[in-house]
């Protein structure tokens, strides 16, 4: 526990030097935020393995850490340019906003053809003008009461994306958000945060890629709230690229999102790098007729963990939920799906369906799953399923029997399952980005891709 | 020389012999029929030529033209052009035949030091096959044998072999389960592909399959050895006799294996 108290301290600390230049410091109600958040994360500390929500995931290389806050890049961002362009390339002609240390950085962001119906800039901006919409929104839906790195990335907020969709608009190109952590020398934690508001029959496409650029150890603590009015069709991807030395990328973020009546939410969390992983991904269907998707695939080996947190709670009649959730995990890995379902009293005819299937590469590979269902209401349909199996030997056979080598029958196995988490994602350029991070993570996927 | 010789051939799986010395000589050209009881081992003959691990040869050897075939990686047996047709096909979720088979091709296209496929080649090809086993051309974009019918996922393995162009074919127990419309379908495709340069290996346990499939020898496996050759009227007298027939003849003496070398 001294730990705890003394790392705390050291973030209390560091609250009092940032909040004297928090950028949207002179807005009383932002200051009441970041000031309560402060608060209560020190009434909370970081949390241990005794609690009941962190038990399979101990924190201990962050809380153990000196972190230095990070605040954009020292050395400019010439450098920074050329090594982003791998986690770039893709999304040639779109928009795309880049962060570089946790501040937003415009002369390596496009702002493509985005309609006038859309308005997108950092969220640092934001705060600074006092854009109305910050205020109604910001720290609304995220909540920290009950959640210390919430309540540590609300006291730090102050960069990140701020996308408003207008009534009606229909933003076809997809916004790409990249964080890049460089880390000058030195031990880095940013504070990404992100406020994603879909008025009423609009539809937009937000990607999220968290990259880790430099040597140190890094630690993201984000946090991204979504808001999906009436109607409203919003898909938001999380891909997380961070270093997966074992002192090297942290990775803890939230992505809350909230459902009005009708609409249409999916959200993809694909962990494909980082050491250590927190993904919480929260939904609230708010309003009835509310269709939620929450799609993860994490592939995972060395010593990574991840841990993927998913609450789904059915406030109103008639939404439905699917979770679909896969994991492939070799050598020591680890990881973690733990996915609540709460479904209100008066949530009736809730469809609600969770499922996690994980494949087991090595035997100190370790995954632990669980279901939980709070179910108040009568009328309702709540399913779970949860699998863990090995590569098939009997399809190993027969793959070999038709001329396939035995190392690329297991990866073309491997790759099936896994590339089934992709099915769903409905940008076709970032679908062969990330098929292409598929066959470069997969033991032979260079074999396997010339083979196919 | 003869294509394969397997010569006094002991396999056992868990410390328990199954195949007890099988000697076997297949020709260019030959269609042989393994016939059997339940249990005798065709099927781990069938296997054990086709390279799966989970037998232990423990003694005797296979030569396949003039190479140990025992040596090779069930994938290089395959591109040395052996064939299996499963008993029971495994479904694959997730890998589309059209893939696979592709894969497959190239991969035995490369080991002869040919160059690969062209996607256009391919699918004319492909199409020419599916054809011989009366197959829809979606089956393609089907996973492989995900959902099949018994029928469907047999029709496929014999596909499969059309694409492949083996030198010798292994069907093991390919009728089994097939109602007759089926098994004519399978049979008029394996004949289809009978020509002087591909031998088979035709494992069953009914005769039936042979009114189809005309075998130029017989052979009657039971509890590991070769009990019984002869030519393709030998499982016609199988039938009406039954297999306690050979079984009587088999449990007097165990040198009968010895004898039953179709040459």
């Amino acid at each position: 526990m001294a730990d705890t108290i003394q790392n705390t301290t050291a973030y209390l600390a560091d609250f009092e030097r940032f909040a004297a230049t928090a950028p949207g410091r002179g807005h009383r109600w932002l200051a009441s935020i970041r000031d309560t958040a402060m608060a209560r994360f020190a009434e909370l500390g970081f949390p241990t393995t005794r609690d009941e929500e962190w038990r399979y995931t101990n924190i201990a290389p962050i809380t153990g850490t000196a972190f230095a806050r990070a605040n954009g890049a020292s050395n400019g961002y010439t450098d920074i340019a050329i090594a982003i362009e791998p986690f770039t390339g893709w999304d040639a002609g779109g928009a795309r906003l880049v962060f570089v240390n946790g501040r937003f950085v415009s002369s390596l962001s496009e702002r493509g053809t985005l309609p006038t119906g859309i308005t997108v800039g950092s969220l640092a901006d934001a705060l600074e003008s006092g854009s109305p919409m910050t205020e109604a929104h910001l720290a609304q839906h995220a909540g920290f009461e009950h959640d210390a790195l919430t309540a540590l990335n609300t006291a730090f907020l102050q960069d990140g994306a701020c996308i408003h969709v207008a009534k009606g608009t229909v933003v076809e190109t997809p916004i790409h958000l990249i964080f890049a952590t460089t880390s000058d020398g030195q031990s880095l934690v940013s504070y990404p945060r992100n406020l994603i508001v879909a008025d009423a029959s609009s539809q937009v496409t937000v990607i999220e890629s968290h990259v880790g650029l430099g040597g140190e150890a890094c630690w993201t603590n984000a946090v991204t709230e979504i808001v999906a009015g009436e109607n409203a069709v919003v898909d938001h991807y999380k891909i997380e690229r961070e270093s997966e030395s074992a002192a090297g990328g942290y990775h803890i973020g939230t992505v809350q999102l909230h459902q009005y009546g009708n609409s249409n939410v999916t959200s993809h969390t694909l962990a494909l790098g980082g050491a250590l992983v927190r993904n919480n991904i929260n939904t609230l269907l708010d309003a009835e007729g509310c269709a939620s998707t929450m799609n993860g695939l994490y592939i995972l080996g060395g010593s990574q963990h991840v841990d993927n947190h998913l609450r789904v709670e059915h406030a109103q009649p008639r939404c439905n939920s699917r979770e679909f959730f896969k994991g492939v995990l070799d050598d020591h890995a680890r990881g973690v799906f733990a996915g609540r379902i709460v479904v209100h009293k008066d949530a009736q005819k809730t469809d609600a369906k969770q499922t996690n299937q994980n494949l087991l590469l090595s035997e100190d590979a370790l995954i632990d799953t669980k279901p939980q269902l709070e179910i108040l209401a009568d009328d309702v349909k709540c399913t779970h399923g949860a699998t863990i199996g090995q590569v098939d030997e009997d399809a190993i056979f027969y793959l070999r029997t038709r001329g396939i080598a035995e190392t690329a029958a297991r990866s073309l196995l491997v790759y099936a399952f896994a590339s089934e988490g992709l099915d769903d994602v409905r940008v076709p350029a970032l679908r062969d980005h990330l098929n292409d991070l598929l066959f470069a993570r997969l033991p032979y996927g260079e074999q396997l891709r010339e083979a196919i | 020389m003869s294509l394969l010789e397997v010569r006094n051939l002991h396999a056992s799986v868990e410390g328990h012999e199954i195949l007890k010395g099988i000697d076997l000589t297949v020709g260019a050209g030959e269609v042989h029929s393994i016939m059997g009881p339940n249990g005798s081992g065709k099927s781990t003959l069938a296997q054990v030529l086709a390279g799966r691990d989970t037998f232990e040869v423990t003694a005797g050897e296979v030569i396949y033209q003039g190479k140990d075939l025992l040596e090779l990686e069930p994938d290089v047996r395959a591109r040395e052009g052996i064939f299996l047709a499963f008993q029971y096909p495994v479904e694959i979720p997730g890998v589309t035949t059209n893939y696979f088979l592709k894969a497959a091709l190239n991969a035995v296209r490369k080991h002869r030091g040919e160059t690969e496929i062209d996607a256009v080649d391919f699918l004319n090809m492909v199409r020419d096959k599916l054809s011989l086993v009366d197959m829809d051309e979606k089956l393609l974009k089907r996973a492989i044998n995900e959902g099949f019918s018994g029928g469907e996922k047999k029709r496929n393995e014999v596909f499969q072999m059309a694409v492949l162009e083996p030198t010798l074919a292994i069907l093991d127990e390919t009728d089994s389960g097939l109602d007759i419309d089926a098994l004519r379908i399978v049979a008029d495709g394996v004949n289809k592909l009978r020509n002087d340069n591909r031998s088979f290996i035709v494992v069953t346990h009914y005769q039936r399959l042979l009114d189809y499939i005309v075998p130029d020898y017989v052979h009657v496996l039971v509890d590991g050895r070769i009990v019984k050759s002869g030519g393709k009227e030998l499982a016609l007298e199988l039938e009406k006799k039954g297999y306690a027939w050979v079984n009587g003849k088999a449990a007097g003496t165990s040198v009968a294996g010895a004898q039953a070398v179709a040459s």
